[in-house]
């Protein structure tokens, strides 16, 4: 897969980011590298190897419906980079 | 040439499961911001969600009485989305292989029957709740809602009028009430539709349609559909076009407005869930969630109609809600009389619920104190009036029906000489009534009778009272 100016533009229109120039031709090169890495892959032999969709063979990993404490709510809004005691708070996104 | 309206719908239900899909936090409607909120739901970095064995099992039970193939190896996918009501920048949902495909809704609109095709039902989970600060330049995140499970149910484009759409969405509601797994309230969001509509002319070519969202009743969803079907028929009647994009539907304006276009704004990447084990469906689990179910509205109104002979009407007021079938079923039992006891609950119960305007999911009555009363009114121990007032009093006040009964003297007095005794009275005092009825006037025995049960203070029994009178009038 090419990794272009467009495509990066594309990127960072769909998680609304604004990106450098610096930023842009950097992502460019890291990203080219990451799918370039991933491409080696192609060279294994998976002839007769089943599709699927999850590593693991195992299934149904449930968990009962009980409801259990949540977090104190001090201790969730700890991690947020700002909030106002009661919620996180976040520039304003409106869709 | 006339046009042709094509609706599809997708309905997204808030399972009434007691902790969320993937961790266990309460899913209570309302409360504090953040208050059941923990790592997994909150898409902290290195926590591992695991499925709540219930919303399977809830999403089982739907697509079994929706007439669904059920996928017995499913799985969830990631659609990834950028906006803040969803901490992880992504939502888990089942796009390659939803738990339920292919099944059917039968309904009835304008006086036909139609077969509405349900195209999949998958599970995902609910999406956090954002306050936008009005004057400011921020969002106010509260992420209780964040992991509350949804079933989203998708209908093919198989609706041709509003009429066909609330009558699936009554019929789909019933549904979901009888089975448990969701309460249905619009006004608090656990019930939601979306709307896809478009025109064509017709048995022309498919038109491109527009998503309506923000449809908070049955009657809004009616009007949009009315407002979207001519604005887009205006539209192309001008030779004009209509844009794919999603609408806000405005139900005190009676309009709607575009929100966003779907040209170039979606892109959600899906992916298999690398978090979240495969389902497996097997037959012995099948068969347990196929026992497990509870029977069903139309099911209900079968058995009453020929078991216990009540009327078509009746039978499909009371199974319209689960809480009224529930009540008239208790009644039913406890007084051995479902004739009188539907007469009851599609009568004085359902009067009660308009006047009071009462939702029937917030009806909470005595069955004990209805069957007790049903009981007395049938053996003839307190008249019809007596028996509605005292309804009404439990209704209300939820009194104790013997005592109110004792205490306001509304026991039947079928004591002959009282009746005697009453007649005698309400004849000395209306001499003129009296003359009228002898000359001739069938009228003036109707003043008569009010004027005896009166003297009987309301709880005379009719019956007598009428025979005395008569006699004496001879």
């Amino acid at each position: 897969m090419l990794i272009d100016e467009k495509l990066i533009e594309y990127l960072e229109n769909l998680s609304c980011l604004t990106l450098s120039d610096g930023e842009k031709e950097r992502l460019t090169a890291d990203l080219g590298e990451i799918l370039n890495n991933m491409a080696r892959l192609e060279e294994l032999n998976a002839k007769g190897v089943p599709e699927r969709s999850h590593p693991f063979d195992d299934v149904n990993a449930f968990r009962e419906d009980e409801a259990v404490c949540s977090f104190d709510r001090a201790l969730i809004l700890k991690n947020a980079p700002e909030e106002n005691g009661e919620a996180f708070v976040a520039p304003k996104t409106v869709e | 040439m006339n046009w042709e309206t094509v609706i599809g719908l997708e309905v997204h239900a808030e399972l009434s499961a007691a902790s969320k899909i993937f961790c266990g936090c309460a899913t209570t409607f309302g409360g504090e911001p953040n208050t059941r909120v923990c790592p997994v739901c909150a898409g902290m970095p290195g926590t591992l969600p695991k499925l709540n064995r219930a919303v399977a099992e809830y999403a089982v039970r739907v697509g079994l009485a929706l007439n669904c193939e059920i996928t017995r190896h499913c799985k969830f996918d990631r659609k990834n989305y950028f906006y803040p009501d969803l901490p992880k920048a992504y939502q888990v949902s089942q796009l390659y292989a939803p738990i339920c495909r292919e099944g059917r809704l039968t309904v009835v609109a304008d006086g036909k029957e139609k077969s509405i095709g349900i195209r999949e039902i998958h599970m995902e989970e609910d999406a956090g709740k954002l306050v936008h600060d009005c004057s400011g330049n921020r969002t106010f995140m509260d992420f209780n809602r964040c992991g509350v499970p949804l079933l989203e149910i998708v209908t093919h484009p198989d609706f041709q009028s509003g009429a066909e759409v609330i009558a699936y969405l009554e019929k789909l509601r019933e549904t979901l009430l009888y089975l448990g797994v969701c309460d249905c309230k619009m006004q608090e969001g656990s019930l939601r539709v979306d709307v896809n509509l478009s025109v064509r002319r017709t048995g022309g070519e498919m038109g491109v349609r527009t998503e309506m969202k923000n449809l908070n009743s049955f009657k809004a969803i009616g009007r949009a559909i009315d407002y979207e079907t001519k604005r887009q028929i205006e539209i192309l009647g001008k030779g004009g076009r209509v844009y794919q994009e999603t609408r806000r539907w405005d139900d005190e304006n009676g309009v709607s407005y575009g929100m966003r276009s779907k040209e170039n704004a979606q892109d959600y990447r899906y992916f298999p869930e690398p978090d979240l084990l495969p389902i497996e469906i097997d037959d012995q689990w099948l068969k347990m969630i196929k026992g497990s179910l509870p029977e069903l509205a139309h099911e209900k109104r079968e058995r009453y109609i020929n078991d216990y002979k009540i009327s078509e009407k009746e039978a499909f007021i009371i199974t319209t809600h689960k809480n009224i079938s529930g009540l008239f079923e208790t009644v039913s039992e406890l007084s051995g009389n479902p004739l009188e006891s539907a007469h009851l609950v599609t009568g004085e119960i359902m009067r009660l619920l308009n006047q009071t305007d009462t939702l029937p999911e917030d009806l909470s009555l005595d069955g004990r104190k209805l069957a007790a009363l049903v009981n007395l009114v049938s053996d003839g121990k307190i008249n019809r009036n007596a028996y509605r007032e005292t309804v009404e009093a439990v209704f209300t006040r939820d009194v104790i029906p013997e005592e109110y009964i004792a205490e306001n003297g509304l026991m039947m007095i079928n004591d002959d000489e009282a009746v005697i005794e009453a007649v005698k009275t309400a004849l000395s005092e209306n001499s003129g009534a009296v003359a009228d009825y002898r000359a001739g006037k069938e009228k003036a025995f109707g003043f008569l009778m009010g004027q005896v049960m009166k003297r009987l203070g309301g709880s005379g029994n009719p019956d007598m009272a009428r025979k005395a009178l008569k006699d004496a009038l001879k």
